[in-house]
């Protein structure tokens, strides 16, 4: 029997929701279909290997020019969006972010928000703290929308509710809103707007995220493929934006190649719907947009990895989604047991320095190195040698000074000195034989419980010669025929 | 269209697309290592001697220096550098005579040749060695292939198999294509596609000890569709793979096995019957 766990009473280690995530059946059905569909699009979006190679070092080496200025460029963009009426703002924190948008809420006497969709307003869990000021946040972004009317976190950073089907949806309008079931995508994509079309006229600010910022211009640009965002950008007559530090980059032509990766790896299209390209408040002569527009760029953790040359590489992140797409674990378990903002493979990376090691102790080891991740990253982030990084500062001692936030969250005495066992045994040649002569000679001795691992497979049994063994004789043999034969 | 991206960002750093440069291989030698690697030492001792039997068949002398032991890949992922770096250091010392070294194990043959770097990063002397054994290292697949250039006669009768490649592997050594294209030189043998074949066994070192449920998730998907392929047994190069994949088919109580790709090929090309 599946019993569906609200992901409010998850477990609280990757572990234990991982359980939880892996004996609902159909959780596991939703995400596998749902992957492997987004897999084969992005596939499709890429039928030619070489254009896809070199367009992914383009776009590694723009992210990697930008991340080389980046305190030039936010300069640059800070001062051109002053100069075309967009009010900047800096947060070291997400409290900060928070107060920030507040602030500007209250400015204005609102009382209520519209959204588009927004990791970074998921990193500063906005609509909890507005709410807690009575101020109602509505999720525009479908799927947003969805997660937020059940209670619920994204479980994927480009479809925050990929974790749920038609048919669930379909009970959770009927349960929430009292409309009719229907297993009908588009009336239930009706259903949801017309409730959001409403609320676009009647909010006092509108929120959204930011793909790319461009600092030659000042242009914020968003991708989004509903409508909302350009809704949730121009109805409100103010608008805010939030986003990461990381997200500007030089020029309009850098974003040409960006974009183009960016909606190929995400969903395998050319091109979203809708490009928004913001550049600032309603002039005098037109006829819409809003009266006012902010921008909040975060830090929360990205300048500590900005420092080191090697962590670094995880700005480049364009967040398109692909990594967890592709990933046989995120597949598996899904988003919500990652149990932070930004799941699967990029999360694992991204999210050390936001909340630190000892939050995410289990981030960096939930991975088998497979290595699917760094091979479709659009931006080439090496995701898995990222991760064997983290590995190393997650085990060092309080001595060792970890250079990653809270390192050492996995040092243990007792494992380090089995390591210590491991590479004496593997150094010294008399010592490792003597220890496969009695592995092979007492390998029947093998206990059939060998913790975890007989969880999943039978005790492994050493066999009776080792390969020192055979290999010595066997050559030794070959060795005797051959002079043999020449005597 | 690619031209368009290209025009399209001429301060970019204008970027030819990268392929992976086709590994240049030397003439048959007539002597080579085998380095035999942990798992298989252990586990699957007589693979590695049929991996010595293949290439004594090409006309090979093959050493199989007694001080070996492992290539350090299991502390390394774990984290453990410095415990890496010493046993590392160890088969440097043993390797560093010039001559080729053909693993039966891709992802150990993965080590030699793309992480050795990392582990010796801050030692500018070693690299220089590390280099060297980079050069000379070869997947026993790829070795074959493309530097015996075998041309096998089939002695086995028809058969049908399914082929696994480690990630790693696959990724570091292009083992997956060395191995297809060898099978694909067996007259009696089909090779059959599985579901997901590129996707992870779930092994992963101490992956599999460290988050079992998930492992234990992927190593049952990926039994199961090595079964659903209608295969008669499964083969492969990876020693870690296949330690995982056999250990949980035998926990299942399944009939059906994986074992090496040396075997398989020495039972093919020698006429040899195992029961």
């Amino acid at each position: 029997m599946n019993q569906r766990i609200p992901v409010t009473e998850l477990s609280d280690t990757f572990r234990g929701r991982a359980k939880e995530a892996l004996a609902d059946d159909q959780l596991r059905t939703n995400f596998r279909v749902a992957m492997d569909s987004l897999m084969q699009k992005r596939a499709d979006a890429f039928p030619d290997e070489e254009e896809r190679e070199g367009l992914r070092e383009l776009g590694n080496r723009i992210k990697a020019r930008a991340l080389s200025r980046l305190p030039d460029l936010l300069e640059q963009l800070e001062a051109k969006l002053t100069e075309n009426g967009v009010n900047v703002h800096w947060a070291e924190t997400t409290a900060e972010a928070n107060r920030i948008v507040h602030s500007i809420i209250e400015s204005k006497q609102g009382s209520q928000v519209v959204k588009g969709k927004s990791m970074v307003s998921e990193e500063m869990e906005m609509n909890d703290y507005l709410a807690e000021r009575d101020i109602e946040c509505l999720e525009s972004d479908m799927g947003e929308y969805i997660v937020q009317l059940d209670g619920e976190k994204p479980s994927h950073i480009i479809m925050p509710a990929i974790h749920k089907n038609r048919y669930q949806v379909s009970k959770l309008f009927h349960d929430k809103l009292g409309v009719e079931e229907t297993d009908d995508v588009n009336k239930l994509i009706r259903i949801g707007r017309e409730t959001l079309r409403q609320k676009f006229m009647e909010a006092d600010v509108g929120v959204s995220g930011v793909n790319f910022a461009i600092a030659e211009t000042g242009t914020l640009l968003l991708v989004e493929n509903e409508g909302n965002g350009r809704m949730s950008t121009t109805a409100p007559p103010v608008h805010v934006a939030v986003t990461g530090i990381e997200k500007v980059v030089e020029n309009l032509r850098d974003v040409v190649p960006l974009v183009s990766l960016l909606t190929r790896s995400a969903l395998g299209q050319p091109i979203t719907t809708y490009v928004n390209m913001i550049s600032g408040p309603r002039k005098p002569d037109e006829l819409d947009g809003p009266e006012e527009v902010h921008l909040v760029l975060l830090d929360n953790g990205r300048t500590g990895a900005f420092a080191d040359a090697q962590m670094r590489q995880t700005l480049n992140c364009i967040r398109c989604g692909a990594c967890m797409n592709h990933c046989p674990v995120y597949t598996r378990v899904g988003g919500h047991t990652y149990g932070e903002v930004y799941p699967g493979p990029i999360g694992k990376i991204v999210t050390p320095h936001m909340v630190g090691l000892k939050q995410v102790p289990d981030h960096p080891s939930a991975s088998s190195l497979c290595g699917a991740c760094g091979d479709v990253c659009p931006v080439k982030i090496p995701i898995p040698e990222l991760l064997q990084r983290l590995r190393q500062e997650n085990v060092k001692s309080p001595a060792e000074q970890p250079k990653v936030k809270d390192g050492g969250a996995k040092y243990s005495a007792r494992e380090r000195a089995v390591w210590r066992f491991w590479r004496t045994l593997n150094t010294r040649p008399g010592l490792y034989r003597l220890f496969l002569w009695g592995a092979t000679r007492f390998g029947k001795l093998t206990p059939k419980n060998l913790g975890p691992w007989t969880e999943n497979h039978t005790a492994p049994v050493p066999a009776r010669r080792s390969l020192h063994d055979l290999a010595k004789a066997h050559l030794a043999r070959a060795e005797s025929q051959h002079t043999g034969g020449q005597s | 269209m690619t031209d368009l991206f290209y025009d399209a960002a001429p301060n970019a750093t204008r970027v030819a697309p990268e392929r992976p440069k086709p590994r240049h291989y030397p003439d048959k030698p007539a002597e080579v290592i085998l380095f035999g690697t942990c798992v298989m030492d252990l586990f699957f001792p007589e693979a590695g001697l049929d991996a010595i039997r293949l290439l004594e068949r090409e006309g090979l002398k093959v050493h199989y220096p007694q001080a070996q032991s492992c290539c350090g890949q299991p502390a390394w992922t774990s984290g453990y550098v410095d415990e890496a770096l010493e046993v590392a250091r160890a088969q440097l010392a043993l390797l560093d005579n010039g001559l080729p070294v053909v693993v039966p194990s891709g992802s150990c043959a993965g080590m030699f040749r793309q992480h050795y770097r990392e582990v010796f990063a801050d030692e500018p002397d070693t690299l220089k060695r590390v280099e060297s054994l980079a050069e000379r290292t070869f997947e026993l697949t790829e070795f074959l292939l493309h530097v015996c250039k075998v041309q096998w006669q089939d002695l086995g009768p028809p058969t049908q198999i399914a082929l696994h490649t480690s990630c790693s592997a696959r990724r570091e050594m292009n083992t997956h294509l060395h191995a297809r294209e060898l099978l694909a030189g067996l007259d009696n043998v089909e090779r059959l596609d599985h579901d997901h074949e590129s996707e992870c066994c779930g092994f992963g070192g101490t992956f599999s000890v460290r988050m079992p449920e998930v492992s234990g998730a992927m190593v049952l998907d990926k039994t199961r569709s090595l079964r659903e392929s209608g295969a008669a047994e499964m083969v492969t190069a990876d020693g870690g793979c296949l330690l995982n994949i056999n250990g949980s088919l035998a926990k299942q109580k399944q009939a059906f096995r994986g074992r090496h790709l040396a075997s398989f090929l020495w039972e093919r090309v020698s006429g040899e019957v195992r029961s």
